[in-house]
C-alpha cells in the first residue's frame, strides 16, 4: 500500500461520519427545517451505540439503539419545532447542549472500555482494482452506507415524486399545503430521517473510528455537517464532495500537529468554515452574473401551521 | 336545456374563525355551463367559502351538494377527485421548480415527469395557453404563471374551475385572453366559479352571481343586467362616495421633482434595472405610473425613497436641489414622504405597535425625539391624529400593526405620511387589496393633498384606480418609461397597450422610439 493509498484511507475514515450526517440533514433542510441538533443527535448515537454493543456484546445491535438514539431526539426537536412550532434555532441549539449532556451521563460508566472495532470488508473482484480497489472497495460497511444514502437520496429528491413533494414542502410549505399535501407529516418524516443518519454517523465514531467512549468525542462534527449541507448548496453529490474536502482538511490537521508544522491547529480547524463562507460568497457571486447554482430552499426554517 | 339541476350547491355552509363568523349560513348555487360570480368585499367571505369548496377549509355547518349529492370534502384531493379545480389568488407556485414538476405535483396520479410534460404541451395548446415545460417559475411572467395554475387545473379535466381575483395582476390584453378560455370552458358545458372585485370584468364575464357582504349572501342577481354602480352598492351595502375631482385643469405650478434619464442596475438580480428614466412632476399634480407588476416599480419606488441611491445626484431633483445621493431621512426632511407597498414588513413592522411604526418613520422629521429621548405622549397623539383624519378602526388605542385590517393599516401608513403635509408624497399601489369604502377615503385623501399644492406620484396596477386620480399617466415597461400623458382623452386600450410593451421599441442601446417622436 502506498502512502498516497494509507492517505486517503484515513480521510475517506475521516469523511464518512460527515458524510452520513450531512446527507441525513440535507433531506431535512430540503424539507424547510434548520435543525441545528446535528451535533446533539450524533453525540447519542455515538454514547448509545457504544454502550449497547458493550452490554450486549453486539456491533448490529450497537448500531441500531445508535440509529434508535439519533431518531428519539429527532422527535423531540420534531415534536417541538412541527407539533409545537417552536423556534427552530432554539430548539436546535437547546438539543445540542441536552444531547451533549445527556450522552455524558449514559456514557459515564464505560468510559475507556476498549473493544474491537467494526472491520472491514473486501469486495470481490472489484477490491482487486489497483489503486482505486483498496480505497473504494476494502472498507468498513458504514462507508458502503454512505454511498448508497448519496445515491439513494439523490434519486429519491429528483426521481420521485415523493422527493418531488418533500422539495416542494421546503420551497413553498403554504402552496403545498394548498395542494393538499400534509406538509408537516412530510417535514417528521424527514427530520426522523436527519435524526437516524445522525444517529449512524456518531455510532462510526464510537464503534469504527475510535472504538470506546470519550465524553464529547463528536469534537463539533454535527457542526462540519451542517456547514457542508450549506458549501453544497443542497445537492447531493457537492454533499459528498464537501465531505471529502472536509475530511481531508481534519487529517490534514491532524498531521500538521504530529509533523510540527508551524501552523496554528485552531487556524486549520476553522478552515471548513471559512472554505463554506467563501463557496456560499462564490455561489452568490456567480448567480449574480447570471449562473444559476441551486441555492437554499426558500421556505428554509418557516414554522408552517395549517389553519384547518 | 334538458340538465338544470345545479352542479354544485351549498346549503347553509358557516365556517367560525374563534369569534369571527366568516360564513354564516351561505347558499350557493352553481348550475353547468354557468361563468358564476362571487361578489364582496375583503373580508366578506369569498375566500373562507371557496377553500370549504375545495377542500382546504371544513365547514362548522351546513352541506355541501355535488350533483345533488351530499358530500364531503376533507381534503383537496377529495375535491378534485370529484371534478373541483382551483386557481388560486396568490399563486400556489414553487419558484424554484420546473413547469413540469410544479404542475406534477398538483396532479394525483403519480405520472413520471416527461408524460406529464408531454401531456401539459397537448392541454395548453387546446385552449392556447402557450407554455415551455422546462423552464423553472422564477423565470416566468405573472400571466404564463397563471397559466400555469389554469393548465395544471385543466389536466385534472374538472367540472368545475374555481377562480380567485383571477386579473389582478394582468394587463387587459391578458385579461381578454383569460376570458376568451373560460367561455371556451363553459362552452364545453363546465362551470367557472368566478371570485373578484372587478365589477365591469363581472358584468362581461358571468351571467349569474353571488354577493356576500359580512360572511351573509345579500343578493343575488344577473350581473349583465346591473350596473356596476348597483353591483357596488350591494357588496358594500350603502352607497360609495363618488371621489371628487375638484380641480381647475390648468392649475399646473413650478416643476417639484425631476427624473433626467435616472439609470439605476437593480441589486436582485431577478429585478428589473431602470434606464433611462426621465419625468417632470409640478406642484399640485397627480402623476400615475402604471404598468404590469416587475417592470422595474419596485426598484422605481426605491429610487424615489432613497433606499437605492442614484448613481449620479443630478438624476434626481427636488425643489431645484439634487438629491439622488441622499439617504431617506434627508429626503424626508426635505418634506418628501413615501408610502411603499407591503404594509407589512416595509411600511409597517407587523409585530411593533403603531405609535413605535410612527416613530421609525418620523423620528428624523416629526419632533418625537427631545435630546435622543422618545416622546411617548406626542407619538400617542400622533396615533390619535392619524386615527381619527382617516376613520382608523381599531380595538385599543396603540395596537400592534399586524393587529389591524389590511384596509385599517393602510388607512394608517397612508395618513402617517400625509398628516406630516408633504409637499412631494410618493406612493405605491395605495389601494391594493383595501375594500372599496378605505379606497375611496384613500383616493380621495391624495385627490385632497395635490389640491393643497402638493405633488403626488403615484405607482399602481390598477388602471381603473389612476384614471380616477391621475392628471397625467406614464407607463413604465422593462424599466423604461414612456413619456407622461394627461389622463383626459386617453383610453384604456391605449395604456394597456403600452403595459404590453408596444411603442417602447426594441431593447438595444438606441434611444426608444417615443422618445424620438416626442
Amino acid at each position: 500500500m502506498t502512502l498516497a493509498t494509507a492517505i486517503l484511507l484515513t480521510v475517506i475514515t475521516a469523511a464518512t461520519p460527515l458524510l452520513i450526517a450531512a446527507i441525513g440533514e440535507l433531506v431535512v433542510e430540503r424539507s424547510g427545517v434548520l435543525n441545528l441538533g446535528v451535533e446533539g443527535m450524533m453525540i447519542m448515537g455515538a454514547a448509545f451505540g457504544v454502550v449497547v454493543a458493550v452490554v450486549t456484546g453486539s456491533s448490529l445491535l450497537g448500531v441500531l439503539a445508535a440509529i434508535g438514539a439519533g431518531v428519539a431526539l429527532a422527535a423531540v426537536f420534531a415534536l417541538l419545532t412541527l407539533g409545537l412550532a417552536v423556534n427552530q434555532y432554539a430548539s436546535g441549539l437547546a438539543l445540542t447542549i441536552f444531547g451533549l449532556g445527556l450522552s455524558g451521563v449514559v456514557g459515564a460508566p464505560f468510559v475507556g472500555i476498549q473493544r474491537d472495532g467494526i472491520g472491514r470488508i473486501a469486495i470481490p473482484l472489484l477490491s482487486d482494482i489497483p489503486v482505486i480497489g483498496p480505497i473504494l472497495f476494502r472498507q468498513d460497511p458504514f462507508v458502503y452506507a454512505s454511498f448508497a444514502l448519496v445515491a439513494g437520496v439523490a434519486w429519491f429528491l429528483w426521481r420521485t415524486k415523493a422527493g418531488l413533494i418533500l422539495r416542494a414542502c421546503g420551497e413553498n410549505p403554504v402552496s403545498a399545503h394548498a395542494l393538499g399535501y400534509r406538509v408537516l407529516r412530510i417535514r417528521l418524516y424527514a427530520v426522523l430521517f436527519g435524526g437516524a443518519c445522525a444517529g449512524l454517523a456518531g455510532a462510526y465514531l464510537s464503534l469504527v473510528l475510535t472504538p470506546f467512549w470519550t465524553a464529547g468525542m463528536t469534537a463539533g462534527r454535527g457542526w462540519i455537517a451542517l456547514a457542508i449541507v450549506v458549501f453544497a448548496s443542497w445537492l447531493p453529490l457537492r454533499t459528498m464532495l464537501g465531505a471529502y474536502l472536509f475530511g481531508g482538511l481534519i487529517v490534514l490537521q491532524l498531521h500538521a500537529q504530529t509533523a510540527g508544522v508551524a501552523v496554528p491547529s485552531q487556524l486549520l480547524a476553522a478552515m471548513p468554515y471559512l472554505i463554506t463562507i467563501l463557496a456560499l460568497t462564490l455561489i452568490m457571486a456567480m448567480r449574480r452574473g447570471g449562473g444559476a447554482g441551486s441555492v437554499a430552499p426558500a421556505g428554509l426554517g418557516q414554522p408552517f401551521t395549517p389553519d384547518r | 336545456m334538458a340538465d338544470r339541476s345545479p352542479l354544485l350547491a351549498a346549503e347553509a355552509v358557516t365556517r367560525r374563525f374563534g369569534t369571527l363568523v366568516a360564513n354564516d349560513a351561505v347558499d350557493l348555487t352553481v348550475m353547468p355551463g354557468e361563468i358564476h360570480a362571487l361578489l364582496g368585499e375583503n373580508g366578506a367571505g369569498k375566500s373562507t367559502l371557496v377553500k370549504m369548496l375545495y377542500g382546504l377549509l371544513a365547514p362548522d355547518a351546513g352541506r355541501i351538494l355535488w350533483q345533488g349529492r351530499a358530500v364531503s370534502l376533507p381534503t383537496p384531493r377529495a375535491a378534485r377527485a370529484l371534478g373541483i379545480g382551483m386557481v388560486f389568488q396568490h399563486f400556489s407556485l414553487f419558484d424554484a421548480l420546473s413547469v413540469a414538476e410544479n404542475v406534477a405535483l398538483a396532479l394525483d396520479e403519480a405520472a413520471p415527469l416527461p408524460q406529464v410534460a408531454e401531456r401539459l404541451r397537448e392541454v395548453s395548446r387546446a385552449y392556447g395557453l402557450p407554455l415551455e415545460p422546462g423552464r423553472e417559475v422564477w423565470r416566468l411572467s405573472v400571466g404564463e404563471r397563471q397559466r400555469i395554475e389554469i393548465v395544471r387545473c385543466l389536466m385534472q379535466n374538472p367540472q368545475l374551475l374555481i377562480l380567485d381575483e383571477p386579473t389582478s395582476v394582468l394587463t387587459p390584453q391578458e385579461t381578454e385572453g383569460l376570458f376568451e378560455t373560460l367561455r371556451t370552458l363553459r362552452d364545453e358545458g363546465r362551470a367557472v366559479l368566478y371570485i373578484s372585485h372587478k365589477l365591469d370584468e363581472v358584468r362581461r364575464l358571468c351571467e349569474a352571481a353571488t354577493i356576500l357582504r359580512q360572511g351573509r349572501v345579500v343578493e343575488r342577481c344577473d350581473p349583465r343586467q346591473q350596473t356596476a354602480a348597483s353591483l357596488a352598492r350591494m357588496m358594500v351595502g350603502s352607497q360609495i362616495a363618488d371621489v371628487r375631482r375638484a380641480r381647475a385643469e390648468s392649475a399646473a405650478g413650478p416643476v417639484r421633482l425631476r427624473l433626467d434619464s435616472l439609470d439605476l442596475p437593480s441589486e436582485d438580480p431577478q429585478g428589473t434595472s431602470l434606464k433611462g428614466v426621465s419625468l417632470e412632476l409640478a406642484a399640485g399634480e397627480i402623476l400615475g405610473i402604471a404598468g404590469v407588476a416587475g417592470n422595474g416599480q419596485d426598484e422605481l419606488f426605491a429610487a424615489l425613497s432613497g433606499e437605492a441611491p442614484a448613481p449620479r445626484a443630478a438624476a434626481i431633483v427636488l425643489e431645484g436641489t439634487p438629491i439622488g445621493h441622499d439617504g431617506i431621512n434627508a429626503r424626508r426632511r426635505r418634506a418628501a414622504a413615501f408610502v411603499p407597498e407591503e404594509r407589512l414588513g416595509h411600511a409597517a413592522a407587523p409585530r411593533m405597535a403603531l405609535s413605535e411604526n410612527a416613530l421609525v418613520a418620523g423620528h428624523a422629521a416629526n419632533g418625537f425625539l427631545r435630546r435622543g429621548f422618545v416622546q411617548r405622549d406626542r407619538m400617542l397623539a400622533w396615533v390619535d391624529a392619524v386615527t381619527s383624519a382617516f376613520d382608523v378602526r381599531k380595538g385599543p388605542r396603540d395596537p400592534e400593526a399586524r393587529a389591524l385590517s389590511g384596509g385599517n393599516l393602510q388607512k394608517f401608513v397612508v395618513g402617517r405620511e400625509i398628516l406630516r403635509k408633504p409637499r412631494l408624497l410618493v406612493v405605491s399601489q395605495p389601494t391594493w387589496g383595501v375594500d372599496a369604502g378605505a379606497a375611496s377615503l384613500i383616493r380621495q385623501a391624495l385627490i385632497d393633498l395635490a389640491a393643497d399644492g402638493a405633488s403626488v406620484l403615484v405607482i399602481s396596477q390598477d388602471l381603473d384606480e389612476l384614471f380616477e386620480i391621475a392628471d397625467r399617466i406614464a407607463v413604465i415597461f422593462h424599466g423604461r418609461l414612456s413619456p407622461a400623458r394627461p389622463a383626459e382623452g386617453l383610453t384604456r386600450e391605449a395604456v394597456g397597450l403600452l403595459m404590453g410593451g408596444e411603442g417602447f421599441g426594441p431593447v438595444a442601446d438606441t434611444p426608444p422610439v417615443m422618445e424620438r417622436v416626442a
